[in-house]
């Protein structure tokens, strides 16, 4: 188990390497010399040679890197030049909107996609299994801002319901921070639903034919019992996996759903950035989140062999 | 014989793996917003471009056959036009995608080892960002256009390719066919280019589909971002984008293209789906 | 028969519907067994015998259609409702299936494997049902059962998981219990021990048993009566001693033959039964085993043959030429 562990986590440090190299790249490429857009107006070539000689941008690319890569290991992502905030300090403020729409948006995905998976398995092949199977297929189909925008017109355009767009932070004001949130994270709960119930269906309907359900039958158990007990644990660990992909996903994936319903989180920081030719907010940005998925990944993949007894015990 | 005295396993099969009726409607959905799509230039719509500013928003009418928009132009004009310009980058990105990803995919299920390992370790890294994030950026660098938008998403449509391209390669790689070939002192070029690449081909092209209708909603959604095809050329993205403003007044400038858009995007799944089931039964429920 | 019979098979079939077909798994098999007795069941891979332990559980896959009566206890278990039909499982009919690593559910430790069949069918509290567990660990044998019940099943060796199967089978004494191939699946070395502990359980508790195997040896000394299964039906049914002192069958005689025996000469080539069992979805018109019987005549491929009483009370074959010889294991 142990070696399972140190195997995956020397795999995993060359991929944050890479990941923080290929950021950096990125930001760099971005045009617009950073000293123009910093001194505006005042600007001169000789202000802005010394500028680019202060910030050290006159120095070679693989430098810049590990200069950079060097202030990382020390937690120092680097600050703004136009809010003055630390990369840090951006981050941490937009976090929890991002964390609060995931695990809303998750949540609610579990909420529809997991009973239907096991009403779906129960009765597989039947008109409720077809008819669920076929409605998740085409939710498959309806792009993000497609729900977005649906949403917003049955719910706040047509019944005034609930508020287009807005934020108020959790610890203000809970019930509005709840009414501003239904919205984004419905949408992408739609968007979740159906990958949800279709892993656990399936791993489900493939449990059930197991013999040990056909023992659990021959003993005269519930049925309530054999598929809630007996049936739905062996298949949970796929639907753990997916669940922790998902989530980390989200965490900067829901730029449209921030984008439409303005909602600060990290995607609405890192689009920003773009616009702005905010360098030092999108390099540490993205590195966060890349980092933080590759992590969740890691973490998912450890949580897997812990589940399953199986794993755990060194017989795969 | 022996398979009788074991379990008989209970053979659930929800979606008939027969071509049926939808497939062919999605099918012939397709052929018919492609059909449009070529053929925009030579057919009766009125410019897509062309501004009325005194019939902003106007509804049905015989002149305007779905409306006009918020700036006056023919909705169904640029509803046709706009399928011009999603399809476009919906077919020609993944292109680039399946050419590349499955080279790639193919030789690293080939020749193993540590190419196969840095392809893989790649692939991963890649995968690790938020590909609309990544998309953004590389356009704001590029600069926006049909052109860099088609080759962006082509690049981030690599890894997956790859993957399929790599996975199918490793379980043929296996087979007697190959081991045979070898044997009989066939060159690498050769066993890739005449035993496996027909093999390949078929999960390729169903996964292809599938792209096909990822790109269309990854454009769709740049372009709703008001970043992905430029104006003034329609896309269903930005007629959606657009949309969005009217939507108390006139819900249907938001909802036609995304209707439409739905039908492609469904259908392109539905054909791609169907030929995933017929190539490899295994996989067709998921 | 003295004892008063609890099971009665009548004229079971069991069809299944394949591509290919339809696959007649069971076809018209009458079987009884006596409260107390044992019953064994041979036939080669494929001859119906699993198909036919599904019916009586009433565990078939759901497109299989079962038609005939299945009466135990006086109750026709075809029309039990499904919650009279929980309510016999595990009291009054168990179960052991071949193989206990398939049949155990991996995720669930042994004891709660156990404790839910407790407390499901008995009135008992969690406590109890615990101290039971152990206690029915302990009897089939598992040392230290007190440790197994955290444990799961893959930490178990395979004859220990199999003992676990049959204390499950045995938690709510059951009155008839049906072992299917209870050793196909384990070391020769454990096998007879578990056979043994299945005699013992069921001399104890006088319970019913049906012993499923391809294995004519393993029937010889366990069983009261055995009927041996080909294709789909029964062609041979006797009291143990008189199948192996006076076979009729010459199927049965061909599996006899197929034992390697101790005293016979080294290299002596087995004689294995040349051919292999007629293909389910095309039935054959006469008899099944004609095509690779030694004996076979003209009537046997042109007509079935229906069990019929030997001279001997209790004794039944299903053949048109049987054999006279009395040779034979002495059982």
């Amino acid at each position: 188990m142990l070696g399972f562990l140190a195997r995956r986590l020397v795999y995993l440090v060359p991929v944050l390497l890479a990941v923080s190299l290929l950021t950096f790249l990125i930001a760099s490429l971005l045009p617009g010399d950073l000293a123009y857009v910093i001194l505006g107006d005042q600007a001169t070539p000789e202000k802005v040679a010394a500028l680019r000689h202060d910030m050290g941008l006159d120095q070679p690319i693989w430098w810049r890197y590990l200069g950079w890569l060097g202030h990382l290991l020390e937690g120092d992502l680097g600050r703004s030049f136009r809010t003055g905030q630390t990369v840090l300090q951006a981050v941490t403020e937009r976090l929890p909107v991002s964390i609060e729409l995931m695990l809303l948006a998750e949540t609610i995905g579990l909420l529809i996609g997991v009973p239907l998976a096991i009403m779906c398995a129960a009765r597989a092949g039947g008109a409720f299994d077809r008819f669920v199977t076929g409605t998740a297929f085409g939710m498959l189909s309806v792009p993000t801002f497609l729900s977005a925008i649906l949403l917003i017109y049955l719910f706040a355009v047509q019944l005034h319901l609930l508020p287009a767009t807005g934020y108020v932070p959790l610890a203000e004001d809970p019930f509005g921070n709840l009414r501003f949130f239904v919205l984004p994270a419905l949408t992408l709960g739609l968007a979740e639903w159906p990958t949800i119930m279709r892993v656990l269906r399936s791993d489900m309907i493939a449990t059930l034919q197991e013999d040990y359900i056909a023992l659990a039958r021959a003993k005269g158990l519930k049925p309530s019992r054999i598929l809630f007990v007996h049936a739905l644990k062996p298949s949970s660990l796929t639907l753990v996996t997916v669940t922790g992909i998902n989530i980390g996903r989200l965490i900067g994936g829901a730029v449209i759903v921030e984008q439409v319903f303005a909602l600060p989180g990290i995607g609405r920081l890192i689009v920003g950035a773009i616009y702005t030719r905010d360098l030092v907010i999108l390099q540490g940005a993205v590195l966060l989140v890349a980092a933080g998925f590759v992590a969740v990944n890691f973490i998912v993949d450890m949580l897997y062999a812990v589940l399953d007894p199986r794993i755990r015990h060194g017989h795969a | 014989m022996a398979t009788l005295e074991l379990r008989i396993r209970e053979d659930v099969t929800v979606r008939s793996r027969r071509l049926g009726l939808l497939f062919w409607l999605a099918i012939g959905w397709i052929i018919l917003i492609f059909a449009v799509a070529i053929l925009a230039d030579v057919l009766p719509f009125p410019s897509p471009t062309d501004m009325d500013m005194l019939e902003k928003r106007a509804p049905f009418s015989t002149e305007h056959w779905l409306g006009t928009d918020g700036l006056g132009r023919d909705e169904l004009a640029r509803l046709v036009f706009g399928a011009r310009s999603s399809l476009l980058v919906g077919l020609c990105a993944p292109v680039i995608g399946v050419v590349i990803g499955g080279a790639l995919g193919m030789l690293a299920g080939y020749f193993r080892g540590r190419f196969e390992a840095l392809l893989v370790g790649s692939a991963d890294v890649l995968l690790a960002f938020p590909p609309l994030i990544l998309a953004l950026a590389i356009t704001a660098y590029l600069g926006q256009s049909i052109l860099n938008l088609t080759l962006i998403l082509g690049v981030l449509g690599v890894p997956a390719f790859m993957r399929v391209a790599r996975a199918a390669t490793l379980a043929l790689s296996r087979r007697e066919f190959v081991i045979a070939a070898q044997a009989l002192g066939a060159t690498h070029a050769r066993i890739l280019l005449r035993e496996l690449l027909p093999n390949v081909v078929l999960p390729l092209t169903a996964f292809f589909l599938v792209g096909v209708a990822i790109t269309v909603v990854a454009e769709g959604a740049l372009s709703f971002l008001g970043l992905g095809v430029p104006p003034p050329t329609p896309s269903w993205g930005s007629m959606i984008g657009e949309g969005r403003e009217s939507l108390d007044i006139a819900p249907r400038l938001a909802f036609l293209p995304a209707i439409t858009m739905f039908l492609s995007v469904l259908s392109f799944n539905l054909v791609g789906d169907t030929l995933r089931a017929l190539t490899d039964p295994r996989q067709g429920a998921l | 028969m003295t004892a008063p019979v609890l099971l009665s098979v009548e004229d079971v079939a069991v069809d299944l519907p394949t591509p290919r077909g339809n696959l007649r798994a069971v076809d018209h098999v009458d079987l009884e067994v006596a409260a107390g007795r044992t019953l064994g069941i041979v036939g080669e891979s494929g001859c119906g015998k699993t198909m036919l332990s599904r019916a009586i559980l009433q565990l078939l896959p759901k497109r299989a259609k079962l038609a005939g009566r299945v009466l135990f206890d006086g109750q026709d278990l075809l029309r039990l409702g499904s919650s009279a039909l929980r309510k016999l499982r595990a009291r009054s009919l168990a179960v052991v299936f071949q193989d206990p690593m398939t049949s155990l559910n991996p995720v669930l430790t042994i004891g709660t494997q156990l404790i839910e069949t407790l407390m499901e069918h008995l009135v008992i509290d969690l406590a109890a049902a615990r101290a039971r567990s152990i206690a029915l660990l302990a009897e089939v044998g598992i040392p230290a059962p007190e440790q197994r019940l955290m444990q799961y099943p893959h930490e178990l060796s395979g004859g220990m998981r199999q003992r676990v199967a049959i204390a499950i089978a045995l938690s709510c004494e059951p009155k008839l219990l049906i072992a299917d191939e209870p050793t196909t699946a384990l070391d020769v070395t454990i096998q007879a021990q578990i056979l043994d502990l299945l005699a013992r359980e069921q001399r104890r508790r006088h319970m019913a048993m049906i012993l499923i195997t391809h294995d004519l040896g393993i029937v010889a000394g366990r069983t009261d009566e055995v009927a041996v299964m080909y294709a789909g039906r029964v062609v041979e049914r006797a009291p143990t001693q008189a199948l192996f002192k006076s076979m009729r069958m010459p199927y049965t005689q061909a599996l006899l033959a197929a034992i390697p025996k101790l005293d016979a000469p080294p290299h002596a080539p087995l004689p294995a039964i040349s051919g292999r069992p007629p293909d389910p979805t095309r039935p054959l018109e006469g008899c099944s085993f004609s095509p690779r019987c030694r004996y076979a005549a003209a009537r046997c491929q042109r007509e079935k043959p229906v069990l019929r009483e030997a001279e001997e009370a209790e004794h039944h074959y299903a053949c048109f030429n049987p054999l006279k010889i009395t040779a034979g294991l002495s059982a």
